[in-house]
């Protein structure tokens, strides 16, 4: 048996890789689920009651969505120019931390949309900062980003747990290890009220509205692209690559940076070190099943957020342990992976 | 005299395209065998299927009598094939020794059995000639030393039968002698050797027979003492084909000036002191054996390479290491040596690749977004004027045959308008009917003013088009020769370093 490269990939087969590779996913932990003692349909069947079967189920789902469609974005960003931004998790950390921080104490007096916004802007900065870091050590001296960025996710986390439990404690947190809040004026007002779904989700669709046009349109996100094919061949048509990965770097990171933002304003208010269960290393998994498209990421992070959110209605009400959601996100990237060569080899024997 | 070695009837197709239609071939014992095609022919998928890389569609393959497993390169070479690649297939970072030996032991056993292994490697080095040094390290051998690893590789494995995919493609001519001499004492050991090869003198010069592929096909079988170069020529292309010839004109004012220019790549020197100078409606011809610098050449005239020491102007102002951006910018197109590597990014479309070079231009962006329907039309009228096959601005562009890459990539060059254009290689790898339509296109540049620089290892394609020629050698340039002047005996001389003392390169 070998593998052979396609000439092209059909679109119809590039659209039915991530659905395939899902169905095998799902497949794959049903074998786990059995082995909890459980029948994996009714299980499943539990898990889309949990995330789809009730108006608030639907709300917690899409609440749980928006920081994975960002830092689903934010990994897509950075992989189409082969820049291995593992980081996603550390940088959504900081720009948690970073907005809690400045949205507590130093913006009181401004009007609500001018503080949010800035707040924004202060997420992904903090974001874009802790990434240019290693794509500057890569530029400079060929460091590794892939061992850089995912180590900075531990040191991050820690320097965020050191800083809950001294300067930025909320005194008022009864004793627990969270950050001072933002202040009230600058929570992300209800996108419906009495459910915690917050007009972050406008947001997010919006700036992959953006992460698309900029991608597809512009003359950075067709160097960036180009660089990500053919680094050599792009550099001989005169494209900077130290400028168009940093650039890359910094976009990447303030996207998982703007992620930790929103989901303090929107969601928590301060910072805890379990605010995240995975987001950024989820949003790996999301851009790799929208095949790095800001469109498909949006979905896939629905995709992801369903799995979340239905595997802890599923654990209440079957048994099996809510961490099933981190195999079945865990066998979707890879299955994704296998699909990904299936559509770009076909096999002969 | 026994066969060794039967294809019957190879056929293998790559979605539309049939890369090999029916082949039959047979390998006597003690035979050299060329293997003659232009690029494209489908040589190397024959000798891929012949080792086990690839799986024939139809046909089957016989070796010794037995018939050979499609698809597994370990029964060919249990069954004593040998494969020498033109890319070599060796680790830089182990010894030779280690290079050997990689894969010829049981995975499980606990210890190499590294004496046993030198003794053996010593022993074939002996036997065939090919002395090697087997502690060295790979990455710091010569092509030339290399090769000879790869094919003490394949005598290891007790191959019986070698076969060299275009093993002269990357040797100077005195080495290429060397290695068909040692070709020659090994069939004289009762190994049977086929060699691929574009090359007619070598072709000639080396072997007892030649199969000529043409478009898949078999066209022809000769021996080679009952063929010519001429009938080869005819039968490898197909038809005659014309190239453009030169015409004489007078030569405008220097644009391109280089005045003791060094360069080092990775490190290393990699030209010294190289003056040249170019003229408006000149093609300045660069001849050499491959790897004697022309890359750094290369590289300095795409704005890639910094000059160390030295000048680099454009009609007077310097521009030495300002970029590529700025290169094109002002007005140097360029076409690079390697079009996979260099010239085009595979994976996006034609219109893309052909205005990547100029993104920031006005005519193809605004305020940072691209202006799609502009770079669509110029991608369009690129295809049309160009003749580029079998593309539309939409196709992505690692569809295209080399010799329609090729031509977009001319014509992306050529569209700007430029000053001076540096032509390296522009032509390797394409059929002549390819090679004629770039040779019109660079000579029409010339008429219209355009200052060329052509380097090229075709000595014929050098001296036929240029104007002027300069031989590189070890990074050295020697002075200019009126391409008038330029006969075979001197071109040698020149490419061998042997040189009058610089004149003045006016």
């Amino acid at each position: 048996m070998r593998l052979e490269r396609r000439p092209s990939v059909p679109w119809t087969l590039a659209a039915t890789a991530p659905l395939a590779a899902i169905a095998a996913a799902l497949a794959l932990a049903a074998g786990l689920i059995l082995a909890a003692g459980v029948n994996p349909l009714a299980a499943y069947a539990e898990m889309l009651k949990g995330a789809l079967g009730s108006r608030l189920a639907v709300t917690e789902m899409l609440t749980r969505a928006v920081p994975l469609m960002l830092t689903g974005l934010a990994a897509a960003v950075a992989f189409r120019a082969r820049l291995w931004n593992i980081g996603g998790e550390g940088q959504f950390y900081l720009g948690a931390l970073a907005v809690a921080w400045v949205g507590h104490s130093m913006m009181s007096g401004l009007p609500p949309a001018l503080g949010i916004a800035v707040l924004m802007v202060v997420g992904m900065a903090a974001g874009a900062l802790l990434l240019a870091g290693p794509a500057f050590l890569r530029l400079r001296f060929g460091v590794d980003e892939v061992v850089t960025t995912l180590l900075l996710n531990f040191i991050v986390i820690l320097f965020v747990g050191l800083m809950i439990e001294g300067p930025l404690r909320d005194p008022l947190a009864f004793g627990w290890p969270q950050s001072v809040p933002v202040d009230d004026a600058f929570r992300l007002p209800d996108l419906i009220p009495r459910t915690r779904l917050h007009i972050g989700l406008l947001i997010a669709l919006a700036v992959a509205g953006i992460v698309w046009l900029i991608l597809a349109r512009t003359v950075f996100g067709t160097e960036a692209r180009a660089a990500g094919f053919n680094a050599r061949a792009a550099e001989f048509a005169g494209v900077s690559l130290p400028r168009t990965i940093m650039g890359v770097a910094l976009l990447s990171g303030g996207l998982a940076g703007l992620a930790g933002g929103i989901e303090v304003m929107g969601v928590t208010g301060g910072v805890t070190t379990t605010m995240s269960p995975g987001f950024g290393y989820a949003g790996i998994v999301v851009a790799m099943l929208a095949a790095l498209h800001p469109a498909g990421v949006v979905a896939a992070a629905v995709f992801v957020a369903t799995v979340f959110v239905g595997a802890d209605a599923m654990s209440r009400a079957t048994g099996v342990p809510s961490f099933i959601a981190d195999v079945i996100v865990a066998l979707a990237l890879l299955t994704m992976l296998v699909a990904l060569l299936f559509t770009s080899y076909r096999v002969r024997r | 005299m026994t066969t060794v070695l039967h294809l019957d009837s190879i056929t293998k197709r790559f979605g539309a395209l049939t890369a090999n239609d029916a082949v039959t071939l047979e390998l006597k014992e003690g035979e050299i065998l060329a293997l003659l095609g232009e690029n494209g022919a489908g040589k190397t998928t024959l000798m891929n299927i012949l080792f086990g890389h690839y799986a024939a569609d139809e046909g089957r393959v016989e070796v010794f009598g037995q018939d050979l497993p499609p698809g597994r390169p370990r029964a060919a070479i249990e069954a004593g094939v040998g494969m020498v690649h033109q890319h070599f297939t060796l680790a830089g970072n182990l010894s030779v020794l280690d290079n050997v030996m990689l894969g010829s032991e049981p995975l499980l056993r606990l210890r190499s059995r590294r004496d046993e292994g030198r003794a053996r490697l010593m022993a074939l080095s002996e036997q065939f000639g090919l002395p090697v040094d087997p502690d060295a390290r790979v990455a710091g051998l010569s092509v030339g030393e290399r090769q000879r690893v790869e094919i003490l590789k394949a005598l290891y494995r007790d191959a019986r039968i070698l076969i060299l995919d275009e093993p002269t493609a990357v040797l100077a001519r005195p080495e290429a002698q060397r290695l068909f001499e040692i070709l020659r004492g090994m069939t004289g050991q009762g190994l049977s050797i086929i060699f691929i090869s574009h090359k007619l003198n070598e072709v000639m010069a080396a072997s007892d027979r030649v199969a000529v592929l043409r478009g898949g096909r078999k066209v022809a079988e000769r021996k080679t003492p009952e063929t010519s170069p001429e009938e080869l020529a005819e039968l490898m292309v197909g038809r005659r084909v014309t190239r453009p010839r030169r015409q004489a004109h007078a030569v405008g004012a220097p644009r391109l000036v280089a005045e003791d220019v060094t360069v080092q790549l990775d490190g290393k020197p990699a030209l010294q002191d190289v003056s040249f100078t170019v003229h408006a409606g000149e093609i300045l011809g660069i001849v050499g054996v491959s790897g004697n610098g022309q890359a750094a050449l290369g590289a300095l005239l795409s704005g890639l390479a910094e000059p160390e020491a030295g000048h680099l102007t454009l009609e007077g102002r310097e521009i030495g290491g300002l970029g590529p951006r700025a290169f094109i910018a002002e007005g140097i197109g360029r076409i690079p040596e390697d079009r996979h590597a260099e010239g085009v990014v595979g994976e996006l479309p034609v219109w893309e690749n052909s205005v990547l070079e100029r993104l920031g231009a006005p005519e193809f962006s605004t305020r940072g977004f691209v202006r799609r329907a502009a770079a669509r039309d110029h991608a369009a009228g690129l295809i049309e004027r160009f003749d580029v096959r079998g593309a539309t601005p939409e196709t992505r562009i690692r569809l295209l045959s080399g010799g329609n890459m090729q031509k977009l990539i001319l014509g992306r060059v050529l569209s700007a308008g430029p000053k001076v254009i540096l032509a390296n290689q522009p032509t390797r790898g394409l059929d002549e009917g390819a090679i004629a339509a770039v040779h019109a296109e660079l000579l029409a540049a010339r008429a219209e003013g355009a200052a060329i620089i052509l380097i090229s290892e075709e000595l014929e394609e050098a001296v036929g088009l240029s104007d002027r020629l300069q031989a590189i050698v070890s990074g050295r340039l020697s002075a200019p020769v009126a391409a008038e002047e330029a006969d075979p005996r001197r071109l040698g001389l020149m490419m061998a370093g042997v040189w009058e003392a610089p004149e003045d390169a006016a």
